[in-house]
């Protein structure tokens, strides 16, 4: 499994997240951010690309 | 024999994702990246609001390690300053040549200066070291003067406005962020940092600095002055290519590349071992014509770093075909926080011969739709984020 962490004050709401990992992240009605907190490892590709494209960089993998 | 080393030439976001897709892409050779400034990789667009607000450490804006890049040899805090395409070497400053397999140029950008000598109280803001020098000096009541009134001018106004300086803004544009945003968007920031505190002085350029060795004032063309404890330049970038003059390859804008981000040479042949990311990249993407610019906005020295790792992983594999064969349109991504403002853009505005207002109200949250021959070719939006996504797909096609 792999743990994620957002850090909710950082995070803008951009869903830039969300176009690379949509199993895993997306915008709610309110425009805010919600995501899974535990993935599959098969997921790490994705879930990477999704820390790379934050523009807030308030995505951590924790390892 | 040992290989020589892929050489990533500036230590940046694109240097550090073309290294990250290399090893991705199962280039597991070495790796070196060469870089002038002695920090690791780190996120810029904190420089223009926390790093200025708040004591930040480059600890808490840089990039994550990845075991896959551990052991990428780091060059810091040196500069390159001149390449031998011919001999596959580069050279630094302090006279170390380097040779490589392949050379990646992800050397950025550098601020443009005013043409005044050096005096305490000017600033830009292009690196941490700059952001941390910044700092000190915006204390309440300071008077700041921002010369330029693009994205980096507006934000560094707006922290310095919440940090209770007193702001102007002086810009040749009638308008602020004129260009990317448009007369119609960039008219309502305006209003909107009017209201807040912010002056402007459109229309104008900065004639002259006052002061013996410390900032006083900011003469402007029409003859006026300013009184100013900190001037700030933020009138655009330049792009750090004089290394690579007489190389042979075309630097009149940056590095002309293809969409596989391999260089142009100079009879007009695609280089196989010099490559280029990032703001310092002049590439052409599909997604909008066959003209070749370089794109300031920040995802895309990822999009084309993660290009340039797999294109050049595959031919030194020997199957370049592959990854090149396949279509490279990035979609351009920027935000901005000012004050209140709080925008999010996709593809290109600036190319838009029309804009218009597609949903909410100019005053408040609002999505203005940028066409060219009424083809969507940018959008941007104030607040309604998830609304933005449809045509954000509309943009790139899909």
């Amino acid at each position: 499994m792999i743990k994620i962490q957002v850090d909710m004050d950082t995070c803008q709401h951009y869903g830039q997240c969300v176009f690379e990992a949509p199993k895993i992240f997306h915008l709610n009605d309110d425009d805010k951010l919600e995501y899974l907190a535990e993935v599959d490892d098969d997921e790490r590709g994705n879930v990477e690309a999704a820390v790379d494209v934050c523009p807030m960089q308030a995505i951590r993998i924790v390892e | 024999m040992t290989t020589a080393p892929v050489v990533i030439v500036g230590a940046s976001m694109g240097g550090l994702r073309t290294a990250e897709a290399l090893r991705r892409a199962g280039y597991s050779g070495p790796i070196t990246i060469i870089g002038d400034e002695v920090h690791a990789p780190y996120n810029r667009p904190p420089l223009s609001k926390e790093v200025l607000s708040t004591e930040v450490t480059h600890e808490a804006v840089a990039f994550p390690a990845r075991a896959a890049t551990a052991d990428v040899e780091w060059m810091l805090g040196r500069r390159v300053v001149s390449a031998n395409l011919e001999a596959h070497t580069v050279t630094t400053a302090d006279g170390a040549v380097v040779p490589y397999r392949a050379l990646v140029v992800a050397t950025g950008l550098r601020p443009r200066r005013l043409p005044v000598p050096p005096l305490a109280g000017r600033h830009a803001v292009r690196t941490l070291d700059d952001a941390m020098a910044l700092r000190t000096e915006l204390i309440p009541g300071a008077r700041v003067v921002v010369v330029g009134s693009g994205f980096i001018g507006c934000e560094v106004a707006a922290t310095a406005m919440k940090l209770g300086c007193a702001v102007t803004i002086v810009s040749p544009s009638a308008e602020p962020l004129i260009r990317p945003l448009g007369r119609m968007l960039g008219a309502e920031l305006r209003r909107r940092h009017e209201a807040s505190g912010i002056a402007f002085r459109m229309g104008r350029t900065v004639a002259a600095l006052e002061g013996g060795s410390v900032l006083t004032g900011v003469v402007l063309d029409d003859g006026t002055s300013l009184d100013a404890d900190v001037v700030i330049e933020a009138l655009g970038s330049e792009a750090n290519t004089e290394w690579l003059d007489g190389s042979g390859l075309d630097v009149s804008d940056g590095v002309l590349v293809d969409d596989a981000m391999r260089a142009i040479g100079a009879d007009n042949t695609v280089r196989d071992d010099v490559f280029a990311v990032g703001d310092v990249a002049r590439f052409p993407n599909r997604m909008f014509d066959a003209e070749p610019r370089r794109i300031e906005h920040w995802n895309i020295p990822t999009d084309t770093g993660k290009r340039a790792g797999a294109v050049l992983a595959a031919q030194l594999a020997g199957t370049a075909d592959e990854p090149v064969s396949q279509s490279f349109t990035p979609m351009p991504a920027f935000w901005s926080i000012q004050l209140n403002v709080d925008l999010q853009a996709y593809g290109l505005p600036g190319l838009a011969d029309s804009e218009r207002v597609l949903e909410g109200d100019l005053a408040g949250d609002v999505i203005i739709g940028y066409y060219r021959r009424e083809t969507l070719v940018g959008v941007v939006g104030l607040g309604m984020k998830a609304a933005l996504v449809p045509y954000r797909r509309q943009i790139a096609g899909d």
